[in-house]
């Protein structure tokens, strides 16, 4: 099958079973997205599938559209040309052990897309399904407001 | 070759403990000085001026020792090199390096000493020194302890040092001119005239020197530094915010492989029979290896993990018992007997007054505490790449203790320790977890069954939790007596197995006799003068393998000692600061309760209707921190409103990155309060994913105020001392809230949450 990750066309020649996350980590090389729990319960391999953040260790590639569109982190911003939400976690220097934030990030930056103003009790309820064992948690909260501030302002 | 042959009788002479050693102690094997590793792999013209500064035209290269499990290591130990180095911090490349002897870690057993932290007498300083001894000759890299810093503060700036004063001498000598003439910035060196050398083109003509000698005195004062004690960027950060960071389970080689296992989730426990049948077939399936090193089990070898797990899970294993009670109910029972029998009598390192008769001339209050079995759970599961070449091992990981590991990988392939080759990764968190090394043991096998081949194998989350060694459980006994509106007497019994001595038997195969500190650290050594004080120590027989687990003895010492003495507090009618600053016996301490109270407005617990606050605090790996907690009872449970957070660490190395550790314990140690147990059913925990050990989630996270103090002498390590008051800070303040104390953790197993 085939699938568009950060922008190229990539082949999968796997078990339609296979979760999105190993396809992507250990077919494809891209390890931005990690695993933590398998079962959806800590996030840290969210990406964005067609634009919606998923967790991809519950997505099989068997059930995903032909060509579907995947960003992981590397797609959402480099070194040198950071997202507004990676500028606004390396400004606060969010992260601690960092193993959670491809995740975090990801889910903060769809967030964004949704709702680019968002309140304490959005930002608490969306962000409580991504774990952080670090407790970067009062950051992350400052950094998701710094760069809904960014994209408002782009 | 000349240079090489030159720098090749360098020995490695800084650092307090060959210093000590030689002139304290006259141990020849301690005095003896250690080579300096980078003088190995060192090509022409390139300079390593010591263990910890390698230059060449290409660049300089920063060793950073300690292991970074989150917490900031490798930035804070390439500052204190940058700092006299004279270069951005930055410009460099910082690697953790081959690991050696030379890297023992001389501060990480002196809170082993039977001497509180806060008594700083020469006795008191001669005996933590004198623990860097066996620090030395056990080979003990190793990164915990909060011992970074103090460990690395004076050996890092004088590493820096002296390579900057050896390049200025190669500089004066090129130049002709006196070495005292020259200044440096920028990772260059200025002549009197402006002309420029770059450090890099330098090295070559710095190599061929014997390095300049430099003392502690030589080094510059806190009021020149222009990195310490600033806001800087971790060196990290930007690799951590664009999913560049490459932890071990991240590593990728050409034609590797990947493996799963499944072990006898009893740990210890044999593999008695198996049928991988089922498996043998599956897509992506290589090879299915029986594995005895670590925790005995079955693994698979394979194309991607995925296919490893799903191929792990369909074989059908017969596992033998281990050597511990099955169930956790058994587990309190040993403890339960053990706890004030003079059989299982292992220390009372406090006695002061005379408890005996303070407590038969009144009623005493007494109380019964409980923490459980916690496991690590870092979110990094652990995982390992092992490639078995004809005469070498390379073993890429992340892990605490990188020389345990190599001489542990060599006995299991029958190799000599030289041969194998530790390269350590960044971890996504450790909290202790990886100063065990059952995992490396059993890469090591399985990637002995495809020699050549690099293997990759990761544990499963339910693997990673149900072979953890967990904190270990325990149980408190207090007593106490209160008398005109004082407390009079505090008498504490604290139980649970030895934590110590095990893991360094199972590691290093030492024995360690005498008693267990872990057992009552935490609580023996608070900065407390009470007319009528004791804390003892008893020790469980051994149950299920314990390990350290952040903070150690003092992540249930802390929530005993201080929930107890705010009990008692209570009963004798006081206010809980006023009390605790009243009986606090050491400056530090007290300015720190002192200061928790300025920064939360303190006027008492009482804040109305369904409302309170509580203060904890405790001193640990030489930190007092006291901590405060508000707390609302809601509609929808018990909320967190605001904790407050004050620390004194000697000095503020790194103050982004150190209020981020303050408050991430503070968040650790509520996590575990509130939300998390491990369970003992059957012989395994009953736990063994995060849907079950929930920790702390946003919702649930508190506006935090961090403040820190720099009123004690000595530099300190931050990663674990926050978290030991946050559980008796909530505590106490539900009391406040609600009138219902909880003594057993985790709280919510007794009141619901919001």
């Amino acid at each position: 099958m085939k699938l568009r990750v950060n922008g190229q066309d990539m082949q999968l020649d796997v078990d339609p079973e296979m979760p999105l996350l190993w396809a992507l980590r250990d077919e494809l090389g891209v390890t931005g997205p990690k695993y933590g729990c398998g079962i959806a319960q800590c996030g840290a391999c969210t990406v964005h599938v067609d634009g919606l953040a998923v967790r991809s260790c519950q997505m099989n590639v068997g059930s995903m559209e032909d060509g579907a569109d995947v960003t992981t982190i590397e797609g959402l911003g480099q070194p040198g040309a950071l997202h507004a939400v990676q500028e606004a976690w390396i400004e606060h220097q969010v992260a601690q052990c960092g193993y959670c934030q491809s995740g975090q990030i990801m889910q903060a930056a769809n967030l964004l897309d949704l709702n680019d103003d968002p309140d304490d009790a959005t930002i608490d309820a969306v962000m409580s399904a991504n774990l952080c064992r670090c407790g970067t948690y009062p950051r992350i909260r400052a950094a998701i407001k710094t760069a809904a501030q960014k994209l408002r302002e782009a | 070759m000349g240079a090489v042959k030159t720098i090749a009788r360098r020995s490695f002479l800084i650092g307090s403990a060959a210093i000590m050693g030689g002139v304290a102690f006259g141990t020849y094997m301690a005095a003896r000085p250690i080579a300096n590793p980078l003088e190995d792999g060192l090509a022409e013209g390139e300079a390593a001026f010591n263990p910890y500064v390698k230059i060449s035209s290409d660049g300089i290269t920063l060793i950073t020792p300690r292991a970074d499990k989150g917490q900031g290591s490798y930035s804070i130990q390439a500052h204190l090199i940058a700092e006299e180095l004279d270069i951005d911090p930055n410009s460099a490349t910082i690697t953790p390096g081959a690991p050696g002897p030379a890297y023992y870690n001389g501060a990480v057993l002196s809170e082993g000493v039977p001497i509180p932290a806060y008594v700083e007498t020469q006795v008191a300083e001669t005996a933590r020194a004198f623990m860097a001894v066996p620090a030395k000759l056990f080979e003990m890299q190793m990164t915990g302890g909060s011992s970074t810093v103090p460990d690395m503060f004076v050996k890092l700036r004088l590493a820096g040092a002296v390579a900057r004063e050896t390049l200025k001498e190669a500089a004066a000598r090129q130049l002709g001119v006196s070495r005292s003439e020259l200044t440096t910035r920028d990772g260059i060196v200025v002549a009197p005239d402006g002309q420029e050398l770059a450090y890099t083109a330098l090295a070559a003509e710095a190599a061929k020197l014997e390095p300049v000698v430099m003392q502690e005195a030589d080094l510059r004062p806190a009021s020149e530094w222009r990195i310490l004690g600033k806001p800087f960027q971790r060196t990290d950060i930007v690799a951590k915010s664009t999913g560049t960071e490459v932890y071990g389970i991240d590593l990728q080689l050409e034609g590797m492989r990947y493996a799963a296992i499944c072990a006898n989730p009893g740990i210890g426990g044999a593999l008695e029979s198996y049928d991988a049948s089922a498996a043998e077939g599956m897509r992506g399936v290589e090879k299915i290896v029986e594995v005895k090193a670590g925790n005995a089990g079955v693994a698979v070898i394979a194309t991607n993990s995925w296919y490893a797990f799903r191929a792990v899970e369909a074989i059908e294993c017969v596992w033998g018992t281990p050597d511990y009670p099955g169930n956790s109910s058994e587990h309190w029972e040993a403890l339960e007997a053990s706890i004030d029998s003079e059989a299982h009598f292992d220390h009372r390192q406090r006695n002061e007054g005379d408890v005996e008769v303070s407590l038969a001339s009144a009623t005493p209050f007494e109380a019964e505490y409980r923490a459980p079995y916690l496991a690590h759970a870092p979110m990094e599961p652990m995982n390992a790449v092992v490639q078995i070449g004809e005469d070498r091992i390379d073993i890429w990981t992340g892990t605490q203790i990188p020389l345990f590991i190599r001489n542990r990988a060599a006995a299991i392939a029958g190799m000599d320790n030289d041969a194998v080759h530790v390269h350590v990764l960044p971890m996504g968190g450790s909290f202790g977890h990886r100063l065990e090394m059952t995992h490396i043991e059993q890469a090591v096998e399985i990637a002995m069954a495809m020699p050549g081949t690099p293997v990759k194998l990761t544990w499963s989350r339910e693997e990673d939790m149900s072979h953890d060694y967990p904190r270990p459980a325990a149980l408190m006994r207090g007593r106490g007596v209160v008398a005109d509106g004082k407390v009079d007497t505090f008498d504490i019994s604290v139980c649970q197995q030895g934590l110590a001595g095990p893991w360094m038997g199972r590691l290093t195969g030492l024995t360690l006799g005498g008693p267990d500190a872990t057992i009552t650290t935490g609580s023996w050594d608070q900065p407390f003068g009470i007319p009528n004080y004791r804390v003892t120590g008893y020790r469980a027989p051994d149950l299920v393998p314990v390990s350290s687990w952040r903070s150690v003895g003092a992540s249930t010492n802390g929530f005993f000692h201080d929930t107890f003495l705010d009990e008692l507090i209570h009963e004798a009618g006081a206010d809980p600061l006023e009390e605790r600053i009243r009986l606090c016996i050491h400056d530090e301490s007290r300015k720190v309760l002192e200061a928790v109270g300025e920064l939360s407005g303190w006027d008492g617990a009482d804040m109305g209707e369904g409302r309170g606050r509580g203060v904890g605090f405790c001193m640990s790996f030489g930190v007092p921190c006291a901590e405060v907690i508000e707390v609302t009872q809601t509609e929808a449970g018990l909320r967190l409103d605001k904790a407050y957070v004050v620390a004194d660490v000697g000095q503020a190395l790194d103050p982004v990155n150190l209020e981020a550790q303050l408050y991430g314990g503070l968040i650790f140690g509520l996590a575990h309060a509130i939300n998390s147990e491990l369970t003992y059913e059957n012989y395994r925990p009953a736990q063994v994913n995060y849907h079950a050990y929930e920790g702390l989630r946003l919702y649930q996270t508190p506006q935090i105020e961090v403040k820190v103090l720099e009123n004690a002498g000595r530099v300190r390590g931050v990663g674990e001392p926050s978290l030991p008051p946050a559980a008796p800070a909530l505590g106490n303040a539900i009391f406040a809230a609600t009138g219902q104390r909880i003594r057993e953790m985790p709280f919510n197993k007794f009141i619901d949450f919001a």
